[in-house]
């Protein structure tokens, strides 16, 4: 796509503030719609639309597979770790209120903990299905 | 007003369907099924449900329709016409429909206050989150923290459907070991 000079700036421009919307959606959803979810399907969104726009070859050089792979594994790991250490803090799994000192701020801190790890996996996941895609026939 | 929205969200998602099943270039057809998700999305959004809205606008307009542009660039842009006759399968749908359409006589009427789903778990979730957990949107409070179990379920098949692409087209040969020597002869030809 090295002739769509409107195509590649208007890309550049928009990337941060997809990326900057994704941190949004991902921490602000205690308040407002959203989510781990969105947010990670939002931030690939981000680099799928560098990859189609400069290539998949750019995309992966910002983002190694190795990175996609470990936060695939890592998101779902941190989740489950959420769970282990309430268990070892006297609760039953995934009970967050025992992080904090106070009932409503360990709510709060799992909340935002396990929402991180569902995000990354989310991300990670949709990330290395679509590069699979697109990279198949280079192999 | 908003019976009017909806019959004008919902007589589009029908013409959009009917064009998905005429057409037989298949980018089109794409194109279209991701507009038909965007529509279904702001049948969400009037129904007040934006938290589902967004994730069908996000998944199921964007990167459903961004994956299938890519299996399209794997395979053929151009449906083949079937050779058989469309008859039976035309039956098929009709009688599932119309099952599906008789079981949906059985549902309480829509926004019945008093329509058993209302009253299970749901009065405890929207009386006690904000004391329970202090999170102000209770979709967050549910999935996250009293259906905690489901949602770790939820993420692990995202990541199972990851690990299962990547195992499908062509993990072992960036940066893992082949499993067997068979793979590493694949990979010399």
């Amino acid at each position: 796509m090295k002739d769509y000079l409107v195509l590649r700036i208007v890309t550049k421009l928009l990337l941060p503030f997809i990326l900057l919307f994704a941190l949004y959606v991902q921490f602000h959803g205690d308040f407002g719609p959203g989510g781990g979810f969105q947010a990670g399907v939002i931030f690939a969104a981000a680099f799928i639309l560098y990859s189609l726009v400069y290539g998949a070859a750019a995309a992966r050089r910002i983002l190694p597979i190795g990175i996609l792979r470990t936060g695939m594994a890592g998101g779902v790991l941190l989740y489950a770790a959420v769970g282990v250490i309430s268990l070892i803090l006297g609760e039953n799994y995934l009970n967050y209120s025992p992080l904090a000192h106070e009932a409503k701020e360990g709510q709060h801190l799992g909340i935002f903990l396990i929402e991180l790890g569902v995000g990354i996996t989310v991300a990670s996941v949709m990330m290395t299905v679509f590069f699979t895609f697109a990279t198949w026939r280079e192999d | 007003m908003e019976e009017f929205v909806n019959v004008v969200i919902l007589s589009l998602m029908a013409l959009t369907v009917i064009a998905i099943v005429r057409l037989r270039n298949l980018f089109a057809v794409v194109m279209l099924s991701g507009i038909y998700s965007l529509l279904a999305a702001s049948v969400f959004v009037v129904l007040d449900a934006v938290d589902v809205a967004f994730t069908e606008a996000a998944v199921g307009a964007g990167i459903s329709t961004v994956l299938f542009i890519g299996t399209l660039a794997l395979t053929t842009r151009q449906e083949k016409t079937p050779a058989h006759n469309p008859l039976l399968p035309l039956l098929v749908c009709i009688v599932t429909g119309a099952v599906l359409v008789y079981g949906s006589l059985d549902m309480s009427s829509f926004g019945d206050a008093l329509a058993p789903v209302h009253q299970h778990v749901a009065p405890y979730y929207l009386e006690n989150t904000k004391s329970d957990t202090g999170v102000p949107n209770v979709v967050t409070a549910i999935l996250a923290s009293y259906r905690g179990y489901d949602t770790l379920g939820e993420v692990t098949v995202i990541f199972t459907a990851g690990i299962g692409v990547v195992l499908l087209l062509g993990g072992w040969r960036r940066g893992l070991a082949p499993p067997t020597p068979h793979t590493e002869e694949e990979e010399e030809t």
